[in-house]
């Protein structure tokens, strides 16, 4: 037993390290190759914060797995890496969405906006020149335009690929017949893609000013111009039909002088508009206020219903003498293994107000509208909670009973103490002390809640009076996903969804900071 | 039951009590102490499983609609499983599991070598990054699902993969919660393994990576299976995020897709649904029975300070 344990690891050792340094080599060499190929994409695409992201994130993973000094970011940076980006970025990017109009018809940069502008405002100029026209399709596909100059040179182009000169094409009466790396459409083919080709937009070159070839009948091909016209040394857009001109203003759109806007804007920061259009505008402050107390409301009483039933059957289920017991816990824990999307769709069936089982037989053919009256759809979330939560409270609470000091107990006993006395005055306070922890993170996880709303009651029955689609049983998070518009249902609006996400933000940050005091957990780390 | 309640006690269940001497009591006594348990304990039991009851009643009623589940278990049949194989939810449930699967193994990757180097190493910016993972972790990252899909499109334009639409995105996304969420608890657990098992490791000439490999990671097998779990089972029933990245219906996830189907045509899709739906519970409902001694130290041993 002298023998050192190790001794056959530290023969071992060299070799280990040598396959260990292999394994190393070969996935930092994958992380490169894929980090330059991604490096070099962003290059392509001109994203400079993406490459100067992808350019930091290579270099600091060669030098951390190569130097020897930075040992424990080895471990720590695969995981920083993706919490950064993906958490701490996205959480700063939040917060700088907020404080922008960012959405429908503010949804890029400038440059992007009035190019949008121009292709968009493209009319047939009078007496413009028109081309004989071949509609051509590219091996992957995509259609395109072969049209014949004055000259009678060929030139070839898609929507993306503005108009270039193609010599090698075989031009006859003026018409491109056949262009290699190309497939002529005949008529029929034409036909089938009719809605396509009559859609398509093929620039004349790099400057959306030039303008663009379009057709109507597949054969001949106009030059189409902007109305509009942006002189970029004054900075303004002229619509050369009427002559008025726009000015860009400081909502990010161009404007008349009499006030009418240009409908595609770009972004621009407008400070605390979002948040006074929360707290301020009667169309979103009257729902916004409804729904905040609701969602105070709800994870408070979510947590509370659900304890005091986990609690209580914790109690009667801790009765050494009890057969069967072993069952009665399994059985009741088993809401806890449904996953919670599945039971709040299960129950939004359950509770269906005409064909649903709990009014149908359950209730005797009652029709009690579960769902779709204010408050009862509200005491219906809170039952389905109770359903899914309450298994959760139970194991917790299980687990701390039987952590509890007997001694107190015989104690209390001796003392005199009814069952009543000793609940109240032993039991519910070391349970709560034991659990308090879990309970601030039950109601920071309830106050977000989204899948059960979303599932069970989609945030509805909706306000009568909101111009907004939000609902009576709507928590904050259900109405930034509305409000951002993400699932069609109403203009997008990036900003103020964001903005409401920093009123969340700040609210379960607070209560965290409280948890955080509660559990001294900074204390502990030494 | 009573030969469960009389066979030896199982270890660790600390309800070798049970079997002490059983002694006869009168119908009134045994009714105020402990028949009423078992009266509430019904009750409980029928509140709990009725609905999984209904559904699994549900899922074998061959008419398929709402109206129809509502006797349980009038007439038994496989339509609604049959069914299931016209519709996308196989696609779904293996979207479901690939990215469950990859999320639960790539988070207990790096939160176990995270909480590996704070519990082992001492460097500075230790108590900082501490901190700042205590501070990040209050802060869902659904909260932020604006900023994210932003952010994708971006991303998309660049490398589609990693854009919106795309599996790979939504994983990459749920790796970015995993250190947050997860490496407190490891970080507890780790601390409990005494250090001197590496110190002799490490004078007997093995290296921080054999430390790690070969000592660490095997005595801390009970908690990568919970952060395992929990990480699986969270991504599993993970809906907002799902929904705002995956586009396309191929791509959807369990969450996603049965929600489509309920969401438009409650009625005539709901034997559909119930089976999917049980389905879909059983794997979960499967792993979390077999582990649920796990799961349950898992649950109080991060939080639960007595």
């Amino acid at each position: 037993m002298s023998r050192p344990r190790y001794r056959g690891a530290e023969a071992g050792s060299g070799s280990f390290s040598g396959a260990g340094f292999a394994v190393k080599l070969v996935l930092i060499a994958l992380v490169d190759a894929l980090g330059v190929f991604g490096v070099l994409a962003a290059w392509k695409a001109g994203s400079w914060g993406i490459l100067a992201a992808m350019v930091a994130l290579l270099v600091a993973a060669n030098w951390v797995y190569f130097t020897k000094r930075a040992l424990p970011l080895k471990y720590i940076l695969p995981g920083l890496a993706f919490l950064l980006v993906y958490q701490v970025y996205v959480i700063g990017y939040t917060g700088y969405v907020a404080f922008t109009n960012y959405g429908d018809g503010h949804n890029s940069t400038k440059e992007q906006a009035i190019e949008a502008l121009l292709v968009q405002n493209e009319r047939r100029v009078e007496g413009s020149p028109s081309a004989p026209l071949t509609v051509v399709a590219s091996d992957g596909g995509d259609l395109g335009f072969a049209v014949t100059d004055e000259a009678g040179e060929a030139e070839v182009g898609t929507a993306d690929e503005p108009l270039a000169e193609a010599p090698d094409a075989t031009v006859s009466d003026g018409v491109v017949t056949a262009l290699p790396g190309w497939t002529v459409l005949d008529r029929q083919q034409v036909l089938e893609r009719q809605d396509e080709v009559t859609a398509l937009r093929v620039p004349v070159s790099d400057d959306p000013a030039d303008g663009s070839v379009r057709t109507q009948d597949a054969r001949t091909g106009y030059v189409f111009q902007s109305v509009l016209e942006y002189d970029a040394g004054a900075d303004t857009m002229t619509d050369t039909s009427t002559g008025v001109v726009y000015t860009p203003n400081d909502d990010g759109q161009f404007e008349a002088a009499d006030g009418t806007t240009l409908p595609v804007g770009w972004r621009v920061t407008v400070g605390f508009e979002n948040f006074a259009t929360a707290f301020g505008d009667p169309r979103y402050a009257e729902p916004f206020v409804k729904i905040l107390a609701w969602t105070f409301v709800f994870a408070a009483l979510s947590v509370a219903t659900t304890f005091a039933l986990g609690m209580f059957l914790a109690m009667v289920f801790n009765d050494p003498r009890l057969r069967g017991r072993k069952i009665y816990r399994t059985l009741t824990i088993l809401p806890y293994a449904m996953p919670g999307f599945l039971a709040a769709l299960l129950w939004a069936g359950m509770l269906n107000e005409s064909f649903g089982v709990v009014n149908q037989v359950l209730l005797g053919g009652v029709s009690i509208p579960w769902l779709t009256d204010p408050w009862l759809a509200k005491v219906s979330v809170l039952l389905v909670n109770l359903w899914l939560g309450f298994p959760y409270m139970f194991l917790i609470c299980t687990g701390a009973l039987q952590s509890l000091p007997g001694d107190v107990y015989e104690a209390a006993k001796i003392d005199g103490a009814g069952r009543w006395r000793t609940w109240r005055s032993l039991t519910m306070p070391l349970l709560l002390v034991a659990t308090a922890p879990l309970l601030i993170s039950s109601f920071a996880f309830n106050f977000n809640n989204f899948t059960l709303i979303k599932m069970l009651t989609g945030g509805g029955p909706r306000f009568e009076d909101a111009s907004v689609p939000l609902g009576h049983t709507d928590i904050l998070i259900s109405m930034v996903y509305n409000v951002s518009g993400l699932d069609g249902s109403a203009p997008r609006d990036y900003g103020l969804a964001s903005a409401l996400s920093i009123v969340i933000f700040v609210v379960v940050g607070a209560i965290s900071a409280i948890a955080f005091r509660q559990t001294r957990k900074l204390e502990e780390l030494s | 039951m009573t030969t469960h309640t009389q066979a030896p006690a199982l270890p660790g269940h600390g309800q070798g009590q049970s079997q002490q001497l059983r002694t006869r009591m009168r119908p009134g006594r045994w009714a105020r102490e402990l028949g009423w348990r078992h009266v509430v304990g019904v009750l409980a039991v029928a509140f709990a499983v009725f609905p999984l009851v209904y559904v699994l009643s549900a899922s074998l009623s061959p008419t398929g609609t709402l109206t129809g589940s509502n006797e349980l278990f009038a007439e038994v049949s496989g339509t609604n499983y049959a069914a299931l194989g016209d519709t996308r939810f196989w696609t779904w449930m293996g979207n479901t599991l690939v990215i469950g699967v990859a999320t639960s193994v790539g988070t207990v990757l790096m939160g176990a070598a995270a909480a590996y180097a704070f519990s082992r190493f001492r460097f500075t910016g230790r108590r900082l990054g501490l901190t700042s993972l205590l501070i990040i972790q209050m802060f869902p990252q659904m909260l932020a699902f604006v900023a994210i899909f932003l952010l994708l499109i971006s991303l998309g334009q660049v490398v589609p993969a990693l854009g919106l639409n795309s599996r790979l995105a939504l994983i990459c996304v749920y790796l970015g919660g995993a250190l947050g969420v997860n490496t407190f608890l490891m970080y507890g657990f780790f601390n409990t393994i005494p250090r001197e098992l590496d110190e002799a490791a490490k004078i007997d000439g093995a290296s921080h990576a054999q430390v790690y490999w070969t000592i660490i990671l095997r005595l801390v097998t009970p908690i990568l299976a919970v952060v395992a779990l929990l990480s699986f089972i969270s991504t599993f029933g993970e809906f907002i995020i799902a929904r705002v990245v995956l586009q396309s219906e191929s791509n959807w996830t369990l969450a996603v897709g049965l929600y489509g189907w309920v969401s438009s045509l409650l009625e005539a899709n709901w034997g559909l649904f119930a089976a999917g739906a049980v389905l879909s519970a059983l794997p979960v409902l499967a792993l979390f029975l077999f582990l649920q001694r796990y799961i349950v130290g898992g649950l109080t041993a991060g939080s639960v300070k007595g």
